[in-house]
């Protein structure tokens, strides 16, 4: 039995499956060191996942379950190579003798379990974030194989059909197969290019969560969850990147905002009304505390910058005592890193706030004829929500309705109707 | 979904822990904060330092520790994870650890889940 106590088969499954969940990611890294290709990788990995709910649920969860499920897919992986006639190639190609290997695979272990397992994941991470491999496939894989989530739970959680999600994974494994893509560290060079890719992976995993949180299905918003999760792994990984724990700190203030920021009836809040008693106050304080770590290593980059802005709000108790003047000058550091009209759009509204209506409108109207922003429903809110505050009522009203035809969002769109009907 | 552990400890040899024991605890710590499953944990100090403040009968007392019961709550851990299974699988290495290293040490964790946001949303 598994654990003594009353269990049924199906309790002591979910439990194996608790153990893969916690486990899965190393596992699959330590043996994509050993056989360098990250579906053969998986597929041991797996392997050794069907072996343990064979044997757990009889003889216990062994003491390591972790080592357990290596050593049991290195086994696996060992035999597959004896039988298949592309032994030798293989034996080749990862220039080791794997007969040696087998008799000292207990000595390996132990090995690859202290000193590896950190840079086994980070070499799984950066190659399932691999610039090679687009966007879709990068985001599927490394739930995958990072995040131990089935390719059915992908396909709910983004939405797509699950085939649409199996492809993408296997044409991200071929894809890295066939441009023979190593699995390794980035050199140092490219590491910033590299590091970059990866944050943005789970950045997007994030916001595809956070971007739904007013659904009804909670596995989306569960995705927040899990690009947290992936970011603390990270930053225990990459201790001494800024960039790792600004993008911590982000996720984690504007997920402790999740609980304020939808009406019982799903309509959103904007940020300026919400109810801050109901802000996540433990996310809060993680995300601050990630933040100073993120400062005390240098300077901030555009995702500690990003959660500084944040942080003027998670630190204020009510919304008038907000510190817009700061707010401006960090989104006028985060425009000169990463230029781009929507930072300048944010930045009106902080200016606007801080400086007055009329400030704020001279930046929007720089923006107006910005290629990027048009069909941009944001750009006439704003300015829409500047020229009301200064008196300007007509027109105002006229930028709201526009905001209004250009969202796709219903109850965005409601709440653009409701503010030129109030004008 | 999150989950407060708390460790009660039913009896226990006399003297301190077995350094052992602490150092293991400290390293399973380390691997569930690096998981990204520990958010948050601590011991607690006993009852003899805290107080119990109490209605019953429309009365309110304090009452300062140690409590009466015979389990004093030792520790609360606060994880966030992805199902009910991976808490308990995270408390079960913890009260090994005690099995292990510290024997004669008896006591239970109680893995009770917080609510969430999730709790509160609209009805579908």
């Amino acid at each position: 039995m598994l654990y003594p106590g009353r269990m049924t088969v199906a309790d002591s499954h979910r439990a194996v499956e608790a153990v893969w969940q916690i486990e899965s990611a190393r596992v699959i890294a330590a043996l994509a060191r050993m056989v360098n290709d990250i579906g053969l990788a998986e597929e041991l990995a797996q392997d050794a996942l069907v072996a343990a709910l064979e044997e757990w649920p009889r003889k216990g969860v062994p003491d390591n379950p972790g080592a357990w499920l290596t050593l049991t897919a290195k086994h696996r992986a060992i035999d597959q190579f004896r039988r298949r006639d592309t032994y030798q190639r293989k034996l080749q190609e990862l220039g080791r003798d794997m007969e040696l290997r087998q008799e000292s695979a207990e000595a390996e272990l132990d090995d690859a379990l202290d000193d590896h397992i950190g840079d086994d994941l980070l070499r799984l991470i950066f190659t399932a974030c691999h610039p090679a491999l687009p966007v879709e496939g990068r985001l599927a894989l490394t739930l995958r194989l990072l995040g131990g989530l089935s390719t059915a739970e992908i396909a709910r959680a983004f939405l797509v059909p699950e085939p649409t999600v199996g492809q993408r994974i296997s044409r991200a494994k071929r894809t890295l197969a066939d441009k023979r893509i190593p699995i390794e560290l980035p050199p140092p060079a490219e590491l910033p290019a590299r590091l970059a890719s990866l944050l943005e992976v789970i950045y997007l995993i994030f916001n595809e969560g956070y971007a739904a949180t007013a659904g009804e299905d909670w596995i989306r918003p569960s995705l927040c969850q899990e690009a947290m999760r992936l970011g603390r792994v990270l930053v225990g990984l990459m201790p001494a990147e800024p960039e790792v724990h600004g993008l911590l700190a982000l996720m984690e203030i504007q997920a402790s905002r999740i609980p304020a920021r939808t009406a019982r009836d799903g309509t959103p809040i904007l940020l300026l009304d919400q109810d801050r008693s109901r802000w996540d106050r433990l996310l809060v304080r993680r995300g601050l505390d990630a933040l100073r770590r993120a400062e005390e290593l240098g300077t901030l980059g555009p995702y500690g910058l990003q959660a500084a802005i944040a942080a003027c709000h998670a630190r204020t108790l009510t919304p008038q005592a907000t510190d817009w003047e700061r707010i401006a000058a960090l989104y006028r550091l985060l425009a000169h890193l990463t230029p781009s009209p929507v930072v300048e759009l944010n930045r009106a509204v902080a200016v606007g706030m801080a400086y007055g209506p009329a400030r704020g409108l001279e930046i929007v109207d720089s923006l107006r004829d910005e290629p990027a922003l048009r069909g941009y429903a944001h750009l006439p809110a704003v300015r829409g929500d500047l020229l009301a505050k200064l008196g300007r009522a007509e027109e105002a009203a006229a930028e709201f309705r526009r905001a209004a035809e250009l969202t796709r969002n219903v109850r965005e769109r409601d709440l653009f109707l409701e503010r030129a009907a109030a004008l | 979904m999150r989950y407060l552990v708390t460790l009660k400890v039913a009896a226990q040899p006399d003297g301190p822990p077995p350094a052992d024991l602490m150092e293991a605890i400290f390293k399973l710590g380390q691997e569930a904060t690096e998981a990204g499953a520990l958010l948050d944990n601590s011991g607690l100090a006993p009852s003899s330092e805290g107080a119990r403040v109490e209605v019953s009968g429309g009365r309110l007392t304090v009452s300062d520790g140690p409590f009466a019961e015979a389990k004093e709550v030792i520790s609360y851990a606060l994880y966030e994870v992805r199902s009910k299974e991976e808490a308990v699988e995270w408390t079960a290495r913890f009260v090994k650890l005690h099995r292990d290293l510290w024997p004669g040490w008896e006591g239970q964790a109680d893995v009770l889940r917080l609510f969430g946001p999730e709790d509160f949303a609209p009805p579908a």
